[in-house]
């Protein structure tokens, strides 16, 4: 009955979908779009202001936009439009909840949870195990989409009524087609018959608490992402395009930005332990699909804000949202039709594949087409000059374009020479070599971009507001070449620019009363500050790693950096549904108190696949990371040892960098609340 | 600057900007693209010696050794033509490392032809097959059954 039930749930939600759609294009038809509105908005009064005072913008903002000039029943159809977008959500909600409950209980006569479940799996993973296949994480995929969709119906107050209406019929025309993809061609809640004795299981490197917390994330960041391309395409239809505009779609992008922040800090974290090869970051084309999103995010975040205080980079904005989202799409369809090879890659029918390309060309053609029907509508932004916090957001904004594009390339462009029957694959080399020095320039830009002021600023003033942190990247510069010769260039400047830039981001605090330093000035402190560590972390892991592969015997020493690790040997172990052989090494650096590590090889035993579960240890400079292998016809056994000096600054960058983004919001609500209207200028 | 030409400049440079990028990746990749070989390819193509690549097949029933050293293994990748590659691979294999079973390398190729691999792809799927092997016709199926 509860997959019956779900996927009533499911035709239900879409239908919703499909009558919030009409309701929101009849309630606009009503309402025929006034532009003169758009000429009162403070926007032109910065026009106008030109040279004088910056900070003239009026002082408080209407709650929402005035009532709406129409008839009374395009104001009736108006209203119907929230409550179906807040019913829509809680209907896809329950249709999820709905195959959570199948794979909690393991009913194996519904083809999913018989194709990926197990009656003898962990309970955790039977929950988290509802979204490690293709039909489940599309589910959670819509189910986001309906869910931001509701959120924005339950919670935006700030968008003019008509722009929030647009806004919602855009989020519908997006679940539409996702719904459509889902009861065609990916229905998760298919029955089977016969019923099976036995589930297949759940492949056993998904059988980690990684799989709890990684997906859901990272897609609450991809798919939140939507609600910035649907805020574009409202303003867009309403001609809308303003500060306003701006200050009501900040936080839904800062929120979206933050999940997928922590939604790849926490996928490279699980990839390091669970692969076993101790890498972080492989540029494999799934790992890009996730970048590729979180760039142009962090790009329409600073964009928005430029938007939001001075009035300019108004169509620059809107065409990033639409990026931000479709840079999303892509990298849906990457990872589900598995068209590129990568590891973290699963079986997958290419038919889907299609499916989901049709609909990014759709979306995507659709928005640029509207993109350009109104650009001419969207109004120029206030001037600035070449040395401002406008322009070096500006470039900031050209710089993770260009890091952008440079991924992109690489990923896609295999593709496309495999369309001309000719084979190639892009690989770690050429990434680092290509978006290293850009992401450095990049990382120096952001160092300086907060020591400007608005609108205008002074060279002079610069230079001595940035020689202290210069003097400190040149010191480390010196120190590194000096003390640790002959590492690569790209760790080298990495360890060059992380305490410059360190530096340079607190800088905004210097001399400000803490207790009065608005909250999101401490986040952006943070979250650059984190791009700091994350820098050093990840220089300092590339150029200073030591590692050490053997057959030891039982009773064996083996040295990797400063580490000297004793083999003691082998035992048996059991898990609930797996077997492994256990090693038990003990790690002494110096005369420092040993530790004990653990590495496990395990055998699952549904499906019967071996998996190889690293051990950890960590010190405050570093981990020490064993993998064992096999072992040999004399009784030795294989393994691989890392020592990797600083390199849990890189996944402490990370969650630094979600958790300045989260003080930026409470802080940009919590002022809101406060009927503060906007000032950033810092 | 006026504000009518701050835009155009705007424009131009952020188009600049991405092709620039485009241009710049373009060139590095015709630099160091690492070129897919199957067994087959090889023998068509010759041994790519200048460059590392990749290499992918299906390991040969029978043919994992172990060296003496317990950490360097030697196998045969095969695909659907009479040829094959002999692989040298110094580190623990991936998990889903096994006989008959699709595999993918990088490396660098001896002059002798051995293929000295330094990485061996790993999967997450032990159904998963590269869409590089798939395109010559190798699939699980054939090989399992």
């Amino acid at each position: 009955m509860i997959a019956e039930a779900g996927l009533a749930l499911l035709w239900l939600a879409a239908a919703l979908s499909l009558l919030q759609l009409v309701l929101g294009w009849a309630a606009l038809r009503e309402n025929p779009i006034l532009p003169v509105r758009e000429a009162d908005g403070e926007g032109d009064r910065v026009k106008r202001g030109g040279g004088a005072n910056g900070l003239s913008m009026p002082l408080h903002q209407p709650a929402a936009g005035p009532p709406p000039h129409g008839s009374a029943a395009g104001r009736t159809l108006m209203n119907f439009v929230r409550p179906v977008a807040v019913a829509q959500g809680v209907l896809a909600g329950l249709a999820f909840l709905a195959l959570i409950q199948l794979f909690l209980r393991t009913d194996l006569s519904v083809q999913l949870v018989a194709a990926n479940s197990h009656s003898a799996k962990p309970w955790l993973y039977k929950f988290a195990g509802a979204w490690g296949n293709h039909e489940g994480s599309m589910l959670l995929w819509v189910t986001v989409l309906a869910l931001a969709g509701a959120a924005v119906a339950l919670f935006e107050r700030r968008l003019r009524q008509d722009t929030l209406i647009a806004t919602l019929a855009a989020q519908a025309a997006i679940g539409l087609g996702f719904y459509a993809f889902l009861l065609f061609a990916s229905n998760p809640f298919t029955r089977l018959s016969p019923v099976p004795v036995e589930g297949n299981g759940l492949n056993p490197l998904l059988q980690d608490p990684g799989l709890a917390f990684h997906p859901p994330t990272l897609y609450f960041g991809y798919v939140g992402i939507s609600i910035a391309f649907s805020f574009a395409v409202g303003a867009l239809v309403t001609r809308d395009v303003g500060p306003a505009f701006a200050r009501a779609m900040r936080p839904w992008v800062l929120g979206a930005w933050i999940f997928l922040t922590l939604g790849i800090t926490a996928g490279s974290y699980w990839a390091y332990y669970e692969l076993g090869w101790g890498g972080w970051w492989f540029w494999d084309p799934v790992e890009n699909a996730s970048l590729m999103p979180w760039l142009a995010a962090t790009a329409l975040l600073h964009s928005v804000t430029v938007l939001a205080t001075r009035a300019g980079l108004r169509a620059w904005t809107i065409m990033l949202a639409v990026v931000a989202f479709s840079m999303s799409m892509i990298g849906t369809f990457l990872v589900r039709s598995g068209i590129l090879t990568s590891v973290h890659a699963f079986a997958v029918d290419p038919l889907r594949g299609a499916f989901i390309l049709v609909l990014l060309a759709f979306y995507i053609g659709g928005a640029l087409i509207l993109f350009g029907l109104r650009v001419r509508h969207v109004k120029e932004g206030a001037a600035f000059e070449i040395v401002s916090r406008e322009a070096a957001l500006v470039a900031n904004n050209l710089l993770l374009s260009v890091v952008l594009g440079l991924v992109f390339v690489g990923t896609l462009y295999p593709l496309v020479t495999q369309a001309l029957g000719h084979e190639i694959s892009v690989g770690p080399p050429y990434f680092n070599a290509v978006a290293g020095p850009v992401a450095l320039v990049l990382a120096a830009m952001m160092a300086i971009g907060p020591m400007l002021r608005w609108r205008r600023d002074a060279l002079k003033a610069l230079a001595g507001r940035i020689a202290i942190p210069v003097l400190l990247s040149a010191a480390a510069l010196l120190a590194v070449v000096i003390f640790a010769p002959g590492i690569g260039w790209l760790p080298l400047f990495g360890l060059a620019v992380a305490p410059g830039v360190a530096a340079a981001s607190v800088a905004p605090l210097w001399r400000r009363n803490l207790r009065r330093t608005p909250f999101f000035i401490f986040g952006m402190v943070i979250a650059h500050f984190g791009i700091a560590v994350a820098l050093a972390g990840m220089a300092s892991e590339s150029a200073f790693t030591r590692e050490t592969l053997v057959a030891a015997r039982p009773g064996q020493i083996v040295g990797v950096g400063p580490f000297s690790v004793r083999f003691l040997g082998v035992t048996p172990v059991a898990g609930p549904n797996w077997t492994a052989i256990e090693a038990e090494l003990q790690a002494r650096r110096g005369g420092g108190a040993p530790a004990v590590l653990r590495p496990q090889a395990r055998l699952f035993s549904s499906p019967p696949t071996p998996t190889n579960e690293a051990a950890i240890g960590t010190w405050w400079d570093g981990q020490l990371y064993i993998a064992i292998g096999e072992e040999d016809a004399e009784g030795r056994w294989q393994l691989r040892l890392w020592w990797k000096p600083f390199v849990t600054l890189i996944w402490l960058g990370g969650g630094l960098i979600a958790l300045g983004g989260l003080l930026a919001l409470i802080g940009r609500l919590r002022r809101e609340r406060r009927g503060h209207p906007e000032e950033a200028a810092a | 600057m006026k504000r009518k030409n701050q835009r155009l400049v705007l424009l131009v440079l952020a188009i600049g900007a991405v092709l620039g990028a485009v241009l710049l990746g373009m060139s590095a990749m015709r630099g160091q693209a690492s070129f897919f070989y199957a067994p087959g390819d090889v023998a068509q193509k010759g041994l790519p010696l200048d460059r590392a690549v990749r290499i992918g097949g299906m390991v040969r029933q029978g043919s994992i050794h172990r060296h003496g050293d317990g950490v360097t293994i030697d196998f045969v990748v095969r695909d659907d033509t009479p040829s094959t590659i002999r692989v040298v691979y110094r580190g623990i294999a991936p998990d889903l490392f096994r006989e008959n079973s699709g595999v993918i390398a990088e490396g660098r190729f001896r002059p002798d032809g051995i293929f000295l691999a330094n990485e061996i792809l790993a999967k997450h799927d032990e159904n998963y097959m590269p869409p590089e092997l798939q395109r010559r016709g190798l699939h699980k199926t054939e090989t399992l059954e």
